[in-house]
């Protein structure tokens, strides 16, 4: 496929191409309510193609054995499979092979940094995350300084749904030993400075963890370049299946940690009273693990890759802004995020296609109903984000949020709903 | 079509609620919070010789529980205390009369629960105050 030629007077000039996008993802041709489905909701979990699909199925039917153990050829394929799914993985991100840690996902890897960590720190040590993190960014944290009796700060947000750097600034001090921040906001889409976080905590020497179950599928990172010693995903919010993700670490720091995490896998030599740990990445995957899952996972990321080609990312921002101004022309809608003025100023607020909203008539729980009856899936709630919610003083919000496979006339569709919403509440 | 749930009835009660603000003389009343959504209600009843006086709401949240809450203080006002007593969620579905999706269940209920919790606090504060009045 040919990457159409952007400078056109057409708002979403790559629209043709995401249509033929589309038709990767098998469930994206079913209706509901009638209508044709219009999916706006990758932000908790996107949509498969049929080559993940497919990836997952043909692992069961043809390779199925276990990892790491088995001598015969089945397994020893598995297990190659397996591996190469990791060195996929690592060739994304930037990342050596030793440094990419399976798990079932975000939340997950988050928890086992947290207990990682644990050690390192000490009652009173401060531990910096933003008012902005996900919940499964937010409360690892919150019980870690709990039970280590340490402090939590959290790096507020400015007027304009920024992280407030200068705020930053004054927080992350020499009593800082870790900060944990969000690469993207999964209410406000903004795409945070993670760079400069990083930066301050590297000079007061301060361990780092990046959230990056948004990021990741968005943008491509180079975790080297990040600089940051972890970073988290998820499988499911990339195309690939739920209960794989990835927790990557940096090699020097994941050498001297301690596993928190026992059984199969995980050790080279067991006696009654001791063990000796496997080597890295395995000393970290206790158990057997999503194999079937991780392979998918590797196919998913290939699809990406090809897709980031074919200026998807470019066609995500013209989506959001064709999407932000159309909403924007709704009485009484405001959008809970950066509006969108921004990027045509070239400012430094950047965000990706995330756009969380109110409306002054109805309830988000009631937007979200009304469209669904017109076939449209959005998310209502407080998108695991009660802290970010209560700051704002804003019991739920609507969010919509988009991906490869998303299309003006889903827009248009997310419109006629709106549309309708203000008809039957104002 | 749209969703079925928007009856005349139920917008009606959501954009004029019944019974709606703080009483200012209750016997009891009772705040409820439904995470997930962030609907919010306070109960407030004023109770004397087994009979709901006075009944009011206050709250924000979505259409469906907040007209929930309208219809059921329009239904339990100056009727017996018993008839509070007796209330199960089915009257409340009853009373919105409308199909309520497993995902709307607790918007639906919320009302309910608020007031029957604010019931079981009149109850042990009744309780209470009898025990001390034998002494």
């Amino acid at each position: 496929m040919i990457p159409m030629n952007r400078k056109t007077n057409d708002p979403v000039p790559c629209n043709e191409l995401a249509l033929k996008i589309k038709l990767d993802f098998p469930l994206l041709s079913r209706e509901m309510a009638g209508k044709k489905l219009v999916y706006l909701d990758s932000t908790a979990t996107t949509q498969k193609p049929q080559v993940v699909l497919d990836a997952e199925l043909k692992y069961y039917q043809e390779t199925n054995a276990n990892v790491h153990r088995g001598l015969y050829t089945l397994a020893e394929d598995a297990t190659t499979q397996y591996e190469q799914a990791r060195m996929k993985v690592a060739e994304f991100i930037g990342a050596q092979y030793e440094e990419v840690i399976f798990t079932s996902g975000t939340t997950s890897s988050i928890n086992m940094a947290a207990r990682l960590l644990e050690p390192l720190v000490k009652e009173g040590d401060e531990i910096v995350i933003t008012i902005m993190e996900h919940h499964s960014n937010f409360l690892p944290w919150q019980q870690l300084a709990k039970r280590k009796k340490c402090v939590l700060k959290i790096i507020p947000i400015t007027k304009e749904y920024g992280l407030d750097m200068a705020a930053a600034q004054k927080i992350i001090t020499s009593k800082t030993k870790i900060v944990a921040c969000t690469y993207v906001s999964n209410v406000l889409g903004t795409i945070n400075a993670v760079g400069e976080v990083i930066e301050m905590a590297k000079r007061v020497g301060a361990y780092t963890l990046i959230d990056g179950a948004q990021a990741v599928p968005h943008m491509m990172l180079e975790v080297k370049k990040l600089g940051c010693d972890f970073l988290a995903f998820s499988g499911h919010k990339m195309c690939g299946p739920t209960g794989i993700g990835v927790l990557y670490g940096k090699r020097e720091l994941l050498e001297k940690l301690e596993p928190v995490v026992f059984g199969g896998e995980m050790v080279k030599e067991a006696t009654l009273h001791t063990l000796s740990w496997n080597e890295l990445p395995w000393k970290f995957e206790a158990g057997t693990p999503n194999i079937a899952g991780a392979i998918a996972l590797g196919t998913a990321v290939a699809y990406i890759q090809e897709i980031f080609t074919l200026q998807m990312q470019e066609h995500l921002g013209d989506l959001t802004k064709y999407a932000l101004a159309e909403m924007q022309t709704l009485p009484g809608l405001q959008i809970i995020g950066p509006r969108g003025e921004e990027m045509e100023k070239g400012e430094k607020i950047e965000r990706i296609g995330v756009i969380s909203f109110t409306m002054d008539c109805a309830h988000p729980h009631d937007i979200a109903e009304i469209l669904n009856s017109h076939g449209v899936c959005i998310r209502a709630g407080h998108h695991c984000a009660m802290p970010l919610h209560t700051t704002l003083a804003i019991p739920a919000t609507a969010r919509v949020s988009f991906y490869v496979y998303n299309t003006k006339e889903d827009v248009d569709a997310l419109m006629r709903g709106l549309r309708r919403v203000v008809e039957v509440f104002a | 079509m749209d969703s079925e749930m928007y009856q005349e009835n139920i917008l009606d009660h959501y954009k004029h609620p019944r019974h709606k603000g703080a009483l200012m003389r209750c016997t009891v009343q009772h705040h409820e919070l439904n995470p997930v959504c962030g609907d919010m209600l306070t109960f407030y009843l004023q109770i004397e010789d087994g009979m709901i006086k006075d009944i009011s709401f206050a709250g924000h949240g979505c259409a469906i529980s907040q007209a929930s809450a309208s219809l059921l203080a329009e239904y339990l006002y100056q009727k017996p205390v018993t008839l509070l007593e007796e209330l199960k969620p089915e009257m409340i579905y009853s009373l919105l009369g409308i199909e309520i999706s497993p995902g709307r269940v607790k918007c639906a209920l919320l009302s309910f629960v608020t007031v029957t919790k604010a019931l079981g606090e009149y109850g042990n504060s009744e309780q209470h105050r009898r025990v001390e009045a034998k002494i």
